[in-house]
């Protein structure tokens, strides 16, 4: 299959092209051969998903051997990639919504001197991205899984001269660190249970019962750890949201459309594993539900415009891992693809507020956009109902059929799922009320100077508002009939053959929850409306905030206990062995050895005086004995 | 002329040889003039030469390397006697100095 190759080797070529020659080209080359070389891929994926569509075997996907990466004894790892209907899903995504917010990134970015650098780090996140997904085995899915880990740490720390970003970029990077040491010995059980990495090996075979409980259940955790780190979920979270340090694009590409989904393409890629592990699903589920309503609480308080979007990625995550861990898998593709559309488009629409607000990311200090921005104002409501789940929009399907799920597997899952369904709203409407309603409220920034963004930018918003909003038909609910609906079920069929079709629930039970959740969010809507515009309230300021308002705000003083109970014990351990071991003790031995020598060598200096009577004295004198010697003895 | 050295013992000769020898031995040891010591030097080279004549003398018509010898040793005297001279005398252009206590550079 050449198009794997091409698909994987055109972002490739122009991450080489400019990174190596970017720095002489123009910008409007550097930024076109970007965007072009990830639209390409884009429309061969699309060919290639033709060919799926007619291909004989639906399980079956096509395979690019390029060489035998490692042969040792018995470890053979080809590096190799398959293009089956799972990641042929995946590419979509990624190619589809990578070239729009490349597009993008040419007008948001056009100022920035690191201009080619930007674009050289996008398309080799995309390659590493589509390695990761199209990997035939895990340790090429682990490549990808780095490379992805490395561009995010690059790009976040883009403007590295301000020292904050260089720290966000870290923490982001050292955080994965924990979640791929997970994976990483997740693989290694995988390879001395199986003495192989291949998915069509490895998956098979712990799918026919041959392995004991015990093991599935450790090495199913031990991927969902990686996933944690991955896809922020709790306890490793906390990166995310300081992730928006990086560049809005990069936001929307790498932490809420492609990167962070990574986690949850692992566990339905090994759906074989985890179907088999009830232990760790009911881990994923209720982690997953922790973090969706412990992120989505905290979003409540947040005043960057960014951060409330970081903290509601992290919820709708937290919501793919209820689903996955529900057995939802289908449920947990679908939420995360219509999640790829509202999420990227909510925050390039973040990104077109920021630009023309200079850099301000603060709400507060927004206000009555909406007459300025009529296009940023319209594709943002759009996100923003997608999000919320408002009917028919794609959100609504998505987020429904988790819901559903989640009633079917456990009532009380179910409950808190709303529940953080509906804190959804909360915030969102909260942000978008107070960012483009009411009364301009910044004085730095004269009110006329806000413009609505240029097309490479407004084009996009466009796009991605249609695909929020026609997400929903990629998976209809089955009460629309048969022939429209559950397309991607359908489509993820061949590959999830363990998941089995849920029992179909009664369409009046599907009905009544659905109502609930509509109604919810009618209030929702009511009540955010009558607060931020009718009473046209702005968020206090964090130090005016109630007590209980001000643990959301702070984050439940999550990242200040990581610093105590982590950070600082780590900190002092490390002055210890600075202080103690490392110059003390070994650079006592070391230099203790060096005086000693200098203290024998002051020794033999003094007979080496450099006067030649000494000389001459000692060469008689020996010689004498020498002679003494042989006469006497 | 003969007789008169060949009627001499060859332990005189030996006896006179230490002498000489160690006198420009302890001569070189311990005076720090270049110059005594360039001169110690051959004292002690000519006790050697004294040495040889004697004993090829002793081992009469046999043998008369040690004669041969002499002659060596007399022209490689010359030439360090040039040699040292020379050397002595740029010592002596540049510390004005013919004390050789005083030129311990060998030591760094």
């Amino acid at each position: 299959m050449n198009s794997i190759g091409l698909i994987l080797g055109l972002p490739l070529a122009g991450f080489l092209i400019n990174g190596i020659f970017g720095k002489n080209l123009p910008k409007s080359i550097v930024g076109w051969l970007g965007t072009f070389t990830v639209l390409a891929s884009f429309v061969i994926a699309l060919g290639v998903f033709n060919d799926l569509r007619h291909s004989a075997i639906p399980s079956e996907g096509f395979h690019l051997k390029l060489f035998t990466f490692l042969n040792i004894e018995s470890f053979n790892v080809d590096f190799s990639f398959t293009l089956d209907r799972l990641s042929i899903m995946m590419t979509l995504i990624i190619t589809g919504i990578g070239s729009l917010i490349h597009l993008y990134s040419i007008a948001y970015m056009h100022e920035d001197e690191g201009f080619y650098k930007f674009f050289a780090y996008l398309n080799l996140f995309i390659f590493n991205m589509l390695m990761l997904v199209l990997g035939a085995n895990f340790l090429m899915l682990f490549f990808g899984w780095e490379g992805v880990g490395l561009c995010s740490y690059l790009l976040i720390g883009f403007w590295y001269k301000n020292a904050e970003y260089g720290k966000a970029a870290r923490k982001a990077f050292i955080m994965n660190r924990i979640g791929d040491l997970g994976l990483l010995m997740g693989l290694f059980l995988i390879f001395h249970q199986y003495q192989s990495l291949d998915y069509n090996v490895v998956l098979p075979k712990m799918s026919n019962g041959s392995t004991s409980q015990s093991m599935l259940t450790a090495i199913s955790m031990c991927l969902f750890v990686g996933a944690m780190g991955k896809s922020a979920q709790i306890p490793l979270y906390t990166w995310l949201p300081d992730a928006m340090a990086g560049p809005t694009p990069v936001s929307a590409l790498i932490h809420a459309a492609t990167m962070v989904t990574a986690g949850v393409y692992l566990v339905v890629r090994c759906e074989a594993l985890f179907y088999l592990s009830p232990i760790t699903n009911n881990v994923i589920m209720w982690v997953g539900l922790a973090t969706s309503i412990m992120a989505a609480l905290i979003g409540l308080k947040q005043n960057d415009i960014k951060k409330v979007l970081a903290y509601s990625t992290v919820s709708q995550l937290g919501l793919m891992f209820v689903a996955l861990g529900c057995g939802a898998y289908t449920a947990a593709m679908f939420h995360l693809a219509t999640h790829a559309f509202f999420k990227a488009l909510l925050f390039l629409g973040s990104g077109s507020v920021i630009h023309a607000m200079h850099h301000e990311q603060d709400i507060r200090q927004m206000g009555g956009l909406k007459s300025k921005m009529p296009i940023t104002y319209i594709t943002f409501l759009i996100g923003t109902l997608a999000i919320t789940g408002f009917p028919f929009l794609s959100g609504f399907f998505s987020k429904d059929e988790i819901l559903i799920a989640a009633f079917e597997h456990n009532k009380l899952v179910y409950v808190l799922a709303v529940i953080s369904a509906t804190i959804t709203g909360l915030y969102m409407f909260r942000m978008f009320f107070v960012t483009f309603h009411g009364k301009y409220r910044n004085h730095h920034h004269s009110f006329d100077k806000v413009h609505e963004s240029p097309w490479q930018m407004s084009l996009p918003l466009m796009l991605l508002a249609v695909l929020s909003v026609l997400g929903g038909l990629l998976n209809l609910p089955s009460y629309l009939g048969n022939n429209v609906s559950m397309k991607l079920s359908h489509w993820l069929a061949p590959i999830l053959p363990m998941a089995e079709s849920h029992a179909e629930m009664s369409h009046n039970t599907e009905f009544m929850l659905i109502g609930l959740v509509v109604l919810l969010f009618v209030l929702v809507v009511l009540y955010t409306r009558n607060k931020y515009v009718s009473k046209n309230a702005v968020p206090e300021e964090d130090a005016l905030t109630p007590s209980t308002g001000k643990v959301l705000a702070n984050k439940f003083y999550i990242d200040e206990l990581y610093e105590m109970v982590f950070v600082k014990p780590l900190e002092m351990l490390s002055s210890l062995v600075d202080n103690f071991i490392d110059s003390k003790l070994i650079g006592g031995l070391i230099s203790g050895i060096s005086k000693i020598l200098v203290f024998i060598s002051d020794l033999n200096k003094k007979i080496q005086n450099g006067n030649i009577e000494y000389y001459l004295t000692f060469m008689v004198l020996a010689l004498a004995l020498f002679l003494g010697f042989n006469l006497f003895f | 002329m003969l007789n008169i050295f060949q009627n001499i013992e060859i332990s005189h000769y030996i006896y006179l040889s230490c002498v000489l020898f160690c006198i420009g031995l302890f001569g070189v040891l311990f005076r720090r003039n270049a110059i005594i010591l360039l001169m110690c030097i051959e004292l002690m080279l000519n006790a050697v030469n004294l040495l040889f004549a004697a004993f090829s003398e002793y081992m009469g018509d046999k043998d008369a390397n040690g004669q041969m010898f002499v002659f060596f040793i007399m022209v490689v005297a010359a030439a360090e006697a040039a040699v040292g001279l020379a050397i002595l005398v740029m010592v002596y252009r540049n510390t004005r100095k013919t004390d050789v206590s005083f030129l311990d550079s060998l030591k760094d």
